[in-house]
């Protein structure tokens, strides 16, 4: 049953991934993302799921692997040192078109980098970050009300495009409680998807999980899997156009007249609202454009923005990571600054003086 | 007339080098998967080097497979298994992929003491690359990256039952491929190992000594002598644990 609970950011993106029907998790333990890996150590077998903790976040994301090739909804969690290991699994699901969710609790700065609330790893999730031609869904919730309705988003999106999706959530999301409206079970059928490996009845097509490139060379795999395509680099283009096309979400917030537009998500995305708010009040236009999606980048939001004379994201890292998407954005037609800090969100009054200072 | 016939799931003639011992060992496998009578509800991982061809459209194993990550193997089959925990789910790939780049993931599987059943041809040396030493090259041997013969002090020789000999695997057993009566054994080995896991005991594994002519430099008798005369030096056969 559909039931409103106070939970903490963590423990939402667990339960609600269960609730979506994830019946598999192996994870490993980081701060601040284990209290994912310790809740589903009781909850998911209370659910009759499959709960391991694997030896590394590469065992993870591959026995994630072997999950999704069944057609499972499986998913693992980490944050930015981990989710650097899991990027060999990554590149390998979106290789084999394999639907899973991987959880990104953000912290901050490269190698051990901190623990801290922290928006570090946006260049690696969204550039694809593993080897090869790939990119990956990638969703920002900045609510623990988003935490959970991102984690059910995710395995649709996943399956609708067989891809790995990312949820990039972070500390500060990760560790508050709020309260938040938990969904209902669905029943996930394991079987729905001919692709999924469980054994091959005799005059069965044999079901090959591996780089749909090679899958190809075979004119009848082709043609039940891949729409007839025997063209890899066709198929992928396909593939990542449909999502940039259609998978685009964000909020705009006051951007119709704004003179400066911030950007941000996460955490970020929380105090910028409350800024464009105190600078309004003072008479200063401010405005606030919200990637829900980092990848595909909402371009189309800043389609609406045109009136801004320039754009400021709003980042916990150090170099701004996010500022190149907002130039190409909007190719250039405005100026794009950055205004963050290392440990935490900058203060309204440090982002309002920022933003002035790009006007003049 | 001898019988000639395929096992079931067998698609066809293999795609290895001549004198290769892959064709062999998944033939065994095929078999065995035949006799136990799950070859239809039988999922294979394979890693993405030499036993990957077991992977091919027509000439391969015809049953539903997952190709790993290099080394991943493990990880893979037991994420089939936890997903799927009433298929029969088996790892096959090769010596340089177990007791290298996946040592940990074998390490840790035998640990739990994973309901899969993995089977590993121990060749000496990196066979898809081309030959290059490996944990089980011997000392001494010469191979592309070991080109004045491997040094033994330095470089060691992995033995699998040292690594994981007192976890909790329930059958560990290495067998070869040398001739009949050693062939039959290694299947019995193999059929052993699955059979655990049907009736749910645990992680099984079974090494099989297997000739590379193509990356020892030998012609395929030579190098099955090799394999037979020279690896089992550090590589016994037998079952070690049978729990």
């Amino acid at each position: 049953m559909a039931e409103k609970v106070l939970i903490k950011g963590n423990e939402a993106l667990a339960e609600a991934a269960l609730r979506a029907g994830a019946r598999f998790y192996s994870g490993y333990p980081i701060t601040p993302q284990t209290e994912i890996l310790e809740y589903l150590a009781w909850r998911m077998p209370e659910v009759g799921g499959f709960f391991v903790q694997a030896e590394s976040e590469l065992c993870g994301i591959n026995m994630v692997m072997g999950a999704a090739a069944t057609g499972a909804r499986a998913f693992t969690t980490s944050s930015g040192p981990g989710y650097s290991l899991k990027q060999e699994g990554i590149s390998y699901l979106c290789a084999n078109d394999l639907p899973a969710v991987i959880i990104d609790v953000m912290r901050i700065g490269s190698g051990l980098g901190d623990i801290f609330m922290g928006q570090g790893d946006y260049w690696q999730i969204t550039r694809g970050g593993g080897h090869g031609d790939y990119h990956t869904i990638v969703l920002a919730p900045n609510s623990v009300q988003e935490n959970v309705d991102m984690a059910v988003l995710a395995f649709d999106l996943a399956e609708k495009y067989c891809h790995p999706v990312i949820i990039a959530s972070d500390a500060g999301i990760g560790q508050m409680m709020e309260p938040a409206e938990l969904p209902d079970f669905v029943e996930h059928d394991i079987n729905k998807f001919e692709w999924a490996v469980r054994g091959t009845k005799d005059g069965e097509m044999v079901r090959y999980c591996q780089n749909v490139y090679y899958n190809m060379w075979n004119d009848a795999y082709a043609e039940k899997f891949y729409g007839g395509c025997t063209d890899y680099p066709t198929y992928l283009t396909n593939k990542y156009n449909a999502m940039t096309e259609d998978e685009q979400r964000w909020e705009s917030y006051q951007t119709e007249d704004a003179e400066v537009v911030l950007v941000a998500y996460g955490s970020s995305s929380r105090i910028a609202k409350e800024t464009v708010d105190i600078a309004r009040a003072e008479g200063f236009k401010l405005g606030l454009i919200r990637p829900i999606t980092l990848w595909p980048f909402p371009k189309k939001a800043f389609d609406e923005a045109k009136a801004a004379k320039a754009f400021a994201t709003v980042e916990v890292n150090i170099l701004g990571q996010m500022q190149d998407d907002v130039k190409l954005a909007i190719d250039n037609r405005a100026k794009v600054g950055f205004v963050g800090d290392f440990f935490k969100v900058p203060d309204p009054e440090v982002i309002i003086e920022y933003a002035k200072g790009l006007l003049k | 007339m001898p019988d000639v016939r395929l096992p079931k799931k067998l698609l066809g003639p293999s795609g290895w080098c001549q004198g290769c011992g892959h064709g062999v060992v998944v033939r065994l496998i095929a078999e065995v998967l035949d006799e136990l009578g799950i070859e239809q509800n039988t999922v294979a991982v394979t890693d993405v080097a030499c036993c990957s061809n077991a992977m091919a459209f027509g000439a391969g194993m015809g049953i539903d497979s997952v190709m790993a990550a290099h080394g991943r193997d493990i990880a893979v089959a037991n994420g089939v298994k936890g997903a799927r925990p009433d298929s029969i789910v088996y790892c096959y790939f090769g010596d340089g992929a177990a007791y290298s780049i996946g040592s940990a993931e074998l390490v840790h599987a035998a640990l739990r003491g994973d309901n899969i059943t993995v089977v590993i041809l121990n060749n000496t040396v990196y066979g898809m690359t081309g030959g290059q030493m490996a944990p089980t090259s011997l000392p001494g041997e010469k191979t592309s990256s070991s080109p004045y013969g491997k040094d033994g002090d330095k470089y060691g020789v992995l033995n699998l039952v040292d690594l994981i000999g007192n976890l909790n695997a329930t059958y560990i057993a290495r067998g070869e491929i040398y001739d009949v009566a050693t062939t039959a054994k290694a299947k019995s080995y193999i059929k052993k190992a699955f059979q655990n896991q049907i009736d749910g005991k645990g992680f099984s594994i079974v090494e099989v000594l297997a000739p590379c002519p193509t990356n020892l430099h030998m012609t395929p008798l030579q190098c099955k002598k090799f394999m037979h005369e020279e690896a089992t030096k550090y590589f016994p056969t037998g079952e070690f644990v049978d729990k």
